[in-house]
């Protein structure tokens, strides 16, 4: 038997006295895929926050174990360098870096090339550009997704990748996603693409902050989409059937 | 060391190469405090500069049609910690002509230090100049520095300025541009600032739309530290039908640095328009775990914002 990739038991985040995240357990085993469903508002995007550590996200409760040590602790660049990332639903532009500084991040010997041909775009139009305004929005999620390729992480937490991609680039993100495990890596998936979901090993519904069903893929969609939360309050999470 | 070789010397911290001084398709002005060490002109380019007991007085013509392929480099500065510089230039860019002025103040010891910098310029109808300035000072600060222009932009004339300090601390920095734009005249001003230590910078520019269709831009880039402070003006004011102006000023402040942005912009006519924006505050806390997530240290990530923010 061998342990979980990530392990996370009882973990509680809250701000303002509300519960955002309620003793969330969740497992992800070496080289899954492990897709993350729920409606809006229901504690996904925070759930990436609280493990990758960013400002303003500390847990009131819970433990979170990463290769089997204790992740919280651990500040957010350290995290990161024990081989945890995340792909930012929104990703931040910067005034003045290039892509190929932003996939590259110091690391003298890294080929940018591979992953941006990886995720549809061509080096030569794209390496020297800056990564504002002037990129669109799917362009910048193409990077954002190329940059976690190049990082090589043993966790990927990919919040909505495929959001702001047209249909015709969708199998590119699917084909990311596949790569990062095929390099030996895993991935939460967070999103609410149906086609994306099912590529997952195993999927969860997540609920008012708590998981409320794993299994396959098929089954995380069928029981999201037959199970409509209206109303999460107290001990038990009320999603009737719709 | 001669002063002429301590300014060639210190060159490469504002990204000149020092052979530029040796090249005869070149044309360049070196001038320490009050004294002209060097000059050269090129094939219609004039340069007339003379030495007077408070300044360095002259004009810089660029003749009508002339394309000058190289760019012009004034090379200004002191070698000394103390000193005074005053320099006082017309720079004419004749109708149709093309011209490229790197202007490069060195200052590497200064303590005690004033360098004063009057020009007016006038770009003629189709002309274009691209004015680069950069200027290096030593870690001491205590120098005066106050660059103060007046720009004329005559009709489909280009002018494009940058304005870098970004090594070392300075002192004291007042600068003071005036920019009239005529018909189908384009001004663009860029200015990136770093400030350190007690650094003071107050920088003033004002761009008039004075022709139709006339445009203007003013971009300003100021990173403060330490106990810096900057106030920055920019003002564009659109007279003609079809102007069009923009400011965009970015403050990134540190430490115990304190900074102001003051858009100003006014528009005197129904079919003119003019957009401003500015942004004062610590690094954008979304970009620095962006590269947070991606391994960097809270230190590296945020020199690798500022590093972008002044490119």
């Amino acid at each position: 038997m061998f342990s979980p990739l990530l392990d996370i038991r009882d973990l509680t985040f809250e701000v303002s006295r509300q519960t955002i995240l309620d003793r969330l357990d969740l497992a992800i085993d070496p080289q899954e895929i492990h897709a993350l469903l729920g409606a809006n508002g229901s504690g996904k995007t925070t759930l990436a926050y609280v493990l990758m550590g960013c400002e303003g996200y500390v847990p009131s409760a819970g433990t979170v174990l990463f290769n089997g040590a204790n992740l919280l602790p651990l500040k957010m660049h350290e995290r990161a360098r024990s081989g945890l990332t995340l792909a930012w639903q929104e990703p931040a532009r910067f005034e003045g870096v290039t892509v190929r500084e932003y996939l590259t991040l110091g690391k003298q010997d890294c080929d940018p090339e591979p992953a941006l041909r990886q995720v549809g775009l061509a080096p030569d139009r794209y390496l020297n550009r800056r990564l504002d305004k002037a990129l669109s929005g799917g362009e910048r999620h193409r990077i954002e997704l190329a940059s976690v390729l190049s990082m090589k992480p043993t966790l990927a937490i990919l919040d909505e990748p495929a959001a702001g991609i047209d249909m015709l680039s969708i199998n590119h993100i699917i084909d990311i996603i596949r790569a990062l495990k095929a390099a030996g890596g895993s991935v939460l998936l967070i999103t609410h693409q149906e086609e994306v979901a099912l590529i997952a090993d195993r999927a969860s519904q997540l609920c008012a902050g708590r998981i409320i069903f794993s299994g396959s893929p098929r089954e995380a969609v069928d029981h999201f989409r037959g199970r409509a939360c209206v109303r999460c309050d107290g001990e038990v999470c009320n999603y009737v059937r719709a | 060391m001669s002063e002429l070789d301590e300014l060639r010397r210190t060159l490469p911290m504002v990204g000149a190469e020092p052979s530029i001084l040796d090249d005869t398709r070149i044309a360049h002005v070196v001038a320490h405090g009050h004294r002209i060490l060097s000059q050269r002109t090129v094939p219609g380019l004039r340069v007339e500069m003379e030495e007077t007991p408070d300044a360095i007085v002259g004009k810089l013509i660029v003749e009508a049609g002339a394309q000058i392929a190289q760019p012009i480099h004034m090379c200004f500065g002191l070698a000394h910690p103390t000193g005074v510089q005053q320099i006082k230039i017309d720079v004419q860019v004749l109708e149709g002509a093309q011209a490229r002025v790197l202007s490069h103040c060195l200052f590497p010891f200064a303590q005690a230090a004033e360098h004063r910098m009057q020009a007016v310029m006038e770009i003629g109808p189709g002309a274009s100049l691209t004015y680069t300035e950069g200027h290096y000072h030593g870690p001491h600060g205590g120098m005066l520095v106050l660059p103060h222009a007046t720009i004329k932009i005559g009709k489909g004339a280009r002018y494009f300025s940058d304005f870098s300090l970004l090594s070392g601390s300075v002192g004291k920095l007042d600068i003071d541009y005036l920019v009239e734009v005529e018909e189908e005249g384009i001004a663009e001003l860029s200015a990136k600032i770093f400030a350190h230590k007690t650094d003071h910078i107050t920088l003033k520019e004002a761009v008039m739309l004075r022709g139709e269709r006339s445009r203007g831009l003013i971009k300003t880039r100021v990173v403060l530290e330490g106990q810096a402070q900057a106030e920055i003006i920019g003002i564009t004011e659109a007279y003609a039908k079809g102007a069009r102006g923009h400011v965009d000023c970015m403050e990134i402040v540190q430490g115990q640095a304190k900074a102001s942005a003051i858009p100003i912009v006014r528009v005197f006519h129904p079919e003119a328009k003019v957009t401003h924006e500015a942004a004062i505050g610590s690094v954008d806390k979304k970009e620095l775990e962006t590269l947070m997530a991606r391994g960097l240290s809270p230190e590296q990530a945020v020199e690798m914002i500022v590093s972008g923010i002044l490119r």
